[in-house]
């Protein structure tokens, strides 16, 4: 056999893998970039600043977790922007520097995003209005509250409060130690729990998933609900990190998360992509942050890079499919 | 008692029966008084028309519908299936032509889906995948249960969810023309596994339109006509003929128009030389003349639709030569047949012919947009006296041209699909069973308008599975089979017989004869 139909072979054999494991075509796309950036931008590969580019992951990805469960459900939370500017100042403003208020605020918080979420779901779901004029409205609505009562940063964490942003074991940030520990969390959720399983096959198809037997709108509501702990796990991060809330915080989040989750291989559509998907999809546009701050590209054609780079990879995905 | 002939099985307990089912919907009668059994381990086929009833027994059976007045008995209890799942619950599955899999799930995640195997908290992945390995393998299927769904052949898609109906202990199969989009291998393969079932005892219910296929597997086979059982027989009493006349043969009860003089039929209008297209269409050619109305006939898939696509600039043309008014044309999209005078009245009216929350006045201006306008601008006026010409000439019901379609009866939706082709002043209609879903009072005004339009000089290609309407409309009819036309017949002295000989391939006779065996 020539060495070319054997390369060829090989390829199609790589396709395939591709096409029944697409995460794996994003881990391609990621590595490509590191390399890339490696050989290309200088100062990239320093520790110093991969270390800072997977702490500024740390935020994005915990809200994008949170919506990769909605989106794999075939549905998205446009919420979870102002509902994180909400809770951070929460967090700020009940912890008001006290210590022991730290894990009640905590608990509070998380309460308070999945009550959020569930909220998102039974009008999902129950009122069947359409996830994204359901989560537009409710974005609303927490934007205005949170504006008629505040405008700037209030409250404050106390010191100790701050060892989720700042401390590190080693060389690594106990932020980045958390975020795995939520994605591997949420893997196993989505992975190898019935809960997961039956998300997929609702995001797939709800009409298939409803006549095997899948309670597909109590599925999709927990799903919700988990997107708003996402949201929660993020707030607090942030009022970690920057020692208070501030209602304007958040802002970003909702479309930032929903590009990641798409970054990462899972199509609006439902019933496909995943956790480590999501993940790649927040380092991807992390890098892209990094390499366009060190190379000092505008604010605006980084932007337009953004963009662009998003419909791409999107239009790559699609074209795969229709193959 | 039951009205059926001696069967061989008689004395078995049936395991399905349905006894004295009526359903009955506006206008139409789609079951009357049918009554229909089945014992273990039996391949019961059921056979009849488009429009018999098949479809509608399908959905009692699923518990789509509730029937209005008999009754259900499944292993000897009286049954009522009132939501979708009740029939799995009493060992039916049900196979349809559209598959119910996750596209982008796995084979194992796909037949195991909400019962999921458990070790603890956790899906025991492995155990699900060794199962459905182990329930292929019984069936003598090869196929990875962690392959995706997406990844699979049609044929294997079916396996899978044969095999998701046997892991749900499903004893009683329904499938319904399960071999419509496979190829001849795989239907072989197809019924191979049919009849291994059989041994394992599962009862299946075979609806087909193939009766080779019926003679290969089935033990009885009970035929429908008009939503009544016109016989129930053990396979080896009945011959193909018997099968044919059983199907067809009625008298006629519909009033059709008077056919064309043949002074009133011009020159062609529409040619075909040769056209092929993929596996499809293959070496098509005919001739349509202005005035004249022609009649499609074939089973479904024979590549009548498709040839209809081909016309319209939707599908795309492999080789051969289509003259429009004695000009070659080749569409690339319906705007360029549209603008050459092409209209198409689709068989999905709900989907392809009509925009249904939008008003009658705006679906009906859609396709002809371009002959009011000026500059970008559209002339409402015009548009307003056009609606009501139509409305008024086709005898349009309804409450006024801002009416959304959605609230339209079947007869005048279609009305105003005809209505939004005759303002592009079109002169090739092709009308893809035009009198689906519409009531008996509808169709005959249907029809008159169909005549109305060629005798006005339009030439019309009505594709139509009901022979009737074959039979009473057309000024000639072709028949296709597999994507070639194989038999054409003047509408006058042509019969059901034999439109359904040349449609499944029995014999052959007329200008194209092809060989008579299936294949």
């Amino acid at each position: 056999m020539s060495a070319i139909a054997q390369t060829q072979r090989r390829a199609g054999a790589f396709l395939n893998v591709l096409q029944t494991n697409p995460t794996l075509g994003v881990y391609a796309v990621l590595v490509i970039m590191l390399v890339a950036c490696a050989l290309f931008v200088p100062g990239f590969a320093s520790s110093d600043n991969l270390i800072n580019i997977l702490q500024r992951s740390v935020a994005l990805s915990l809200v994008s977790f949170g919506q990769t469960f909605a989106v794999v459900g075939g549905s998205l939370d446009l919420s979870v922007g102002n509902a994180i500017s909400a809770m951070a100042v929460m967090t700020s403003l009940v912890m008001a520097g006290r210590v022991e208020m730290m894990i009640p605020t905590v608990i509070l918080v998380i309460a308070v995003g999945m009550f959020i979420g569930l909220l998102n779901g039974l009008i999902v779901t129950r009122l069947r209005v359409n996830p994204f004029i359901a989560t537009l409205g409710m974005s609303l609505f927490i934007q205005g509250v949170l504006f008629s009562g505040f405008d700037n940063f209030a409250g404050s964490v106390p010191r100790e409060f701050e060892f989720l942003g700042y401390s590190t074991v080693g060389p690594i940030p106990v932020g980045v130690i958390f975020m795995l520990l939520v994605a591997l969390g949420a893997y196993f959720l989505l992975r190898h729990t019935r809960f997961g399983y039956h998300l997929y096959g609702t995001g797939g198809s709800a009409e298939v998933a409803r006549l095997s037997g899948v309670r597909t709108g109590r599925v999709l509501i927990i799903a919700h609900v988990l997107t708003g702990l996402g949201a929660a796990l993020t707030a607090i991060f942030i009022a970690s990190r920057l020692r208070a809330g501030a209602p304007w915080v958040g802002q970003g989040f909702e479309l930032e998360s929903i590009s990641a989750v798409v970054v990462g291989g899972a199509p609006l559509s439902g019933g496909r992509g995943g956790i480590w998907g999501t993940l790649a999809g927040v380092l991807i546009l992390s890098i892209l942050s990094n390499i366009f701050n060190i190379l000092n590209v505008g604010a605006f054609a980084q932007d337009v890079l953004r963009g662009a780079i998003l419909i791409a990879v999107v239009a790559f995905y699609t074209a795969r499919i229709r193959r | 008692m039951l009205p059926q002939p001696e069967t061989l099985t008689a004395q078995q307990t049936p395991i399905l029966e349905m006894r004295g089912i009526t359903k009955h919907f506006p206008g139409v009668i789609a079951l009357q008084d049918v009554s229909f059994d089945c014992v273990p381990g039996e391949v019961h086929a059921l056979v009849g028309e488009n429009g018999a009833g098949k479809s509608t027994l399908m959905k009692i059976l699923s518990g789509a519908y509730r029937p209005d007045a008999g009754e259900l008995v499944v292993r000897q209890r009286p049954v009522v299936f009132d939501h979708p799942q009740a029939a799995q619950q009493h060992g039916i599955s049900i196979i349809y032509q559209e598959f119910n899999l996750l596209p982008y799930r796995s084979v194992a995640h796909n037949i195991f889906l909400g019962r999921e195997p458990m070790r603890g908290q956790m899906v025991d992945e492995r155990r699900m995948v060794q199962d459905t390995a182990a329930l292929l393998e019984e069936l003598s299927v090869k196929i990875n249960p962690t392959a995706l769904v997406s990844n699979l052949r049609v044929a294997q898609q079916q396996e899978v969810e044969i095999a998701k109906a046997l892991s749900l202990n499903a004893d009683i199969l329904i499938m319904d023309e399960p071999t419509a989009a496979l190829s001849l291998h795989e239907v072989d393969s197809l019924l191979e596994l049919v009849l291994r079932l059989k041994r394992r005892g599962v009862t299946i219910v075979y609806i087909s339109h193939r009766l080779d296929e019926i003679f290969r597997i089935a033990d009885r086979v009970t035929v429908l006509k008009d939503g009544r059982v016109v016989t129930t027989a053990p396979i080896a009493e009945v011959t193909r003929d018997d099968l044919v006349h059983l199907m067809v043969g009625r008298e006629f009860d519909t009033y059709f128009p008077p056919r064309a003089r043949p002074e009133d039929i011009k020159g062609p209008i529409l040619e075909l030389r040769g056209v092929s297209s993929g596996s499809s269409l293959k070496n098509v050619s005919l001739t349509l003349r202005r005035g004249e109305i022609v009649g499609l006939a074939g089973l479904e898939g024979s590549g009548r639709t498709f040839l209809a696509r081909v016309l319209f600039g939707v599908e795309r043309l492999d080789s051969g030569t289509i003259l429009l008014d004695g000009q070659p044309v080749r569409f690339r999209n319906p705007q360029q047949a549209i603008a050459a005078g092409v209209g198409f009245i689709s068989d999905d009216r709900k989907a392809e012919g009509l925009v249904l929350p939008l008003s009658v006045r705006w679906n009906m201006a859609l396709p002809s947009l371009n002959r009011r306008q000026k500059m970008g601008y559209i002339q409402r006026s015009a548009e307003r006296s056009m609606v009501q010409m139509l409305s008024e000439s086709l005898d349009l019901r309804a409450a006024g041209a801002d009416q959304e379609v959605q609230y339209l009866s079947g007869g005048n939706q279609q009305k105003v699909v005809l209505a939004k082709w005759l303002a592009t002043q079109a002169c090739l209609l092709i009308f893809d069973e035009p009198t689906r879903g519409i009531d008996v009072g509808a169709k005959a005004g249907i029809h008159q308008l169909m005549r109305r339009l060629a005798s006005q000089g339009v030439g019309i290609l009505m594709i139509s599975s009901e022979l009737p309407e074959v039979l009473g409309m057309s000024d000639r009819i072709l028949v296709m089979r597999q994507g070639s036309v194989v038999a054409e017949f003047p509408g006058e002295t042509a019969t059901e017989d034999m439109i359904m000989k040349a449609a499944t391939g029995l014999t052959t006779n007329g200008a194209n004869g092809a060989e008579g065996a299936e294949v």
